[in-house]
């Protein structure tokens, strides 16, 4: 099914044509209204105008978060203020948040790419969308929301937190599709079984996760748990939101980034070199239709790479593979590179191994430390010291054999790992504080 | 012939063991007899309790890993070379030891022991044959 079925199959070079005219456009006009573009832009000896192909795209300076920091809050706005409907922000984590702003058409676009989102996804008409995304200043729940209604489906806006709640209006109000983290939905499984729900019970049919990285088999693991074909989506507030790009439900093979609204590229995240289509790297996106605050070749920091076959669906939009990571949240462990996915596709392979995680990296004499706390289940427990041993030995193994370092492997008492409502924390980096 | 034991995943945390004491009192469980295996990060408690299921619920419901397994109380006789005699027994059977702990109270002139044996159908045979008393589950709980 598709939403927009003479966008969502445009032929290859009609992609093409509308990026550029759109490209230049959006080049004329962050240049003309946007002192941080026009800086940057004379600093890298370029002008909109030397924009003639798409080839051309290479010559422009990357944006970086940092850049929308130091412009905090309203320094990369290309509209005045009044124009700007709706204004959201990141976590800020590390200091201030990054402040994004929508004029209205920015958010009927927004609407429009969500509700391709949904249908992509398998959802319609009719769907009760259960959304379980964060409302507020995150766009995940907003962003969702306006896509939901689009589509026509009905929605609950739950938000995140209070879990018991979710899981009585799922079963009540007849929810057919829930959208949440991916880590979340684990999380009201696991809830769901405490209270004797049965998730086969329900009506739920699909689940579209996003908000942070997560496996193939932490697919098959929600697939299997909560009974529903699961889908991953992306998007990030810098750039949008959610439904920058998601997967079909025909394929569940890489995510169809929308290209008549972004132009995705694959960096070495090192050397800033574009890669050929197919290797991985760091993916660059390009806004060529928002109008609040454009992105000229941002850095999304995310790692992943495309995927030009054409797909079953279809669609004729290029794919991202599966994020495997992020460059931010890559550990660097005595010199080796490490994301935390590679170690949770260790552990989700093990045997009644808990998806529940979280990784300890130290600095013991100058040394880097990486302890992995597992949480124990009925499943692995034993009476006997040694059966819990060799589960230790064989997580040790397994991620020396993989990734070759070797790492302390502590089993915990289940639900000892904080259950995150939102984006889960899998890492905690005590080096250097 | 067989006696339910449950054992709990405990990590080496102050106060856990008494967390588990507590749940067990509250809920009205008394302890037969107990052992606890550690290593440097967790322990596993084995108990052998008077109302196992309940027990099992109880702890369960406090959030504690806790499985059930079965073991074999063994009548030993209270005197010098009288766990040797059982031991011998057993070795002669050929039949492992995965792990042992005393019971706390007597039966009678004897001394309980309780054996997990990775093969326990085997071991109570050899047992039996060699004229020593296998003690029934429910004895046990009401001692």
């Amino acid at each position: 099914m598709l939403w927009n079925a003479e966008f969502e199959t445009l032929p290859r070079e009609a992609i093409a044509a509308l990026q550029l005219k759109r490209l230049q456009q959006t080049l004329q006009r962050v240049y003309a209204t946007v002192p941080f573009y026009q800086e940057n832009f004379r600093r890298a000896k370029i002008t909109p105008d030397d924009i003639k192909s798409l080839d051309d795209l290479r010559r422009l300076p990357f944006t970086l978060k940092q850049d929308m920091r130091d412009n905090y809050p309203y320094g990369l706005f290309a509209v005045p203020l009044e124009d700007i409907v709706r204004i959201h922000a990141s976590s800020g984590t590390t200091g201030k948040p990054t402040v994004v702003g929508y004029t209205r058409r920015d958010i009927e676009m927004w609407a429009e790419l969500m509700a391709r989102s949904f249908v992509a996804a398998g959802a319609h008409r009719g769907d009760v969308i259960h959304n379980a995304y964060g409302y507020g200043l995150f766009t995940g729940g907003l962003g969702a929301h306006y896509g939901a209604e689009k589509l026509g489906a009905s929605v609950i806006p739950m938000s995140g937190g209070n879990t018991k709640k979710q899981i009585m209006i799922m079963q009540d109000f007849g929810s057919t599709v829930l959208t949440c983290t991916p880590s979340y939905s684990l999380y009201l499984a696991e809830a769901a079984a405490e209270e004797g729900v049965d998730f086969r019970d329900l009506k739920l049919r699909v689940g579209i996760f996003g908000a942070e990285p997560w496996t193939e088999s932490i697919r098959r693991e929600i697939e299997a748990k909560l009974n529903i074909k699961a889908i991953d989506i992306y998007g990030l507030s810098e750039i949008l939101g959610p439904g920058v790009g998601i997967e079909c439900i025909e394929a569940q093979h890489g995510l169809h980034i929308w290209e008549d609204h972004f132009i995705p590229e694959i960096i070495n995240p090192d050397t800033g070199e574009i890669l050929p289509h197919g290797e991985q790297g760091e993916l660059v996106i390009t806004t060529i239709t928002k109008e609040g605050i454009p992105m000229i070749r941002y850095r999304t920091r995310d790692i992943t790479r495309l995927i030009t076959e054409p797909c079953v669906c279809g669609r004729t939009h290029i794919r991202l593979a599966r994020m495997s990571g992020r460059t931010d949240d890559m550990l660097i462990i005595r010199g080796v590179n490490i994301f935390p996915s590679q170690i949770e596709s260790v552990l989700v392979n093990i045997e009644g191994v808990e998806p529940h995680y979280q990784l300890l990296v130290d600095r013991e004499e100058n040394l880097d430390t990486l302890e992995i706390q597992v949480e124990v289940n009925e499943k692995t427990f034993s009476d006997e010291i040694k059966v819990l041993q060799d589960l230790t030995q064989r997580i040790r193994k397994e991620i020396k054999d993989l990734l070759g370092i070797s790492c302390k492997v502590r089993l915990v008492e289940p639900k000892t790992i904080a259950r995150s409502e939102g984006k889960a924390q899998r890492v905690i980096d005590r080096r250097g504080k | 012939m067989k006696v339910e034991q449950i054992s709990i995943f405990i990590e080496n945390k102050s106060g856990r063991l008494a967390d588990v004491t507590h749940a067990l009192g509250s809920a009205g469980i008394n302890i037969r007899a107990l052992s606890l295996a550690d290593t440097s990060d967790f322990g596993i408690l084995r108990l052998i309790v008077d109302k196992t299921d309940e027990a099992k619920t109880a702890l369960k419901d406090q959030g504690f890993t806790v499985n059930k397994t079965e073991v074999v109380a063994v009548e030993v006789p209270d005197r010098p070379m009288g766990l040797y005699g059982i031991l011998q027994v057993l070795d002669r059977g050929k039949v492992n030891v995965e792990y042992m702990y005393a019971f706390v109270e007597r039966c009678g002139e004897n001394a309980v022991i309780i054996f997990r044996f990775d093969n326990p159908e085997e071991a109570i045979k050899v047992l039996t044959a060699n004229g020593i008393n296998v003690l029934q589950g429910e004895r046990v709980y009401s001692m």
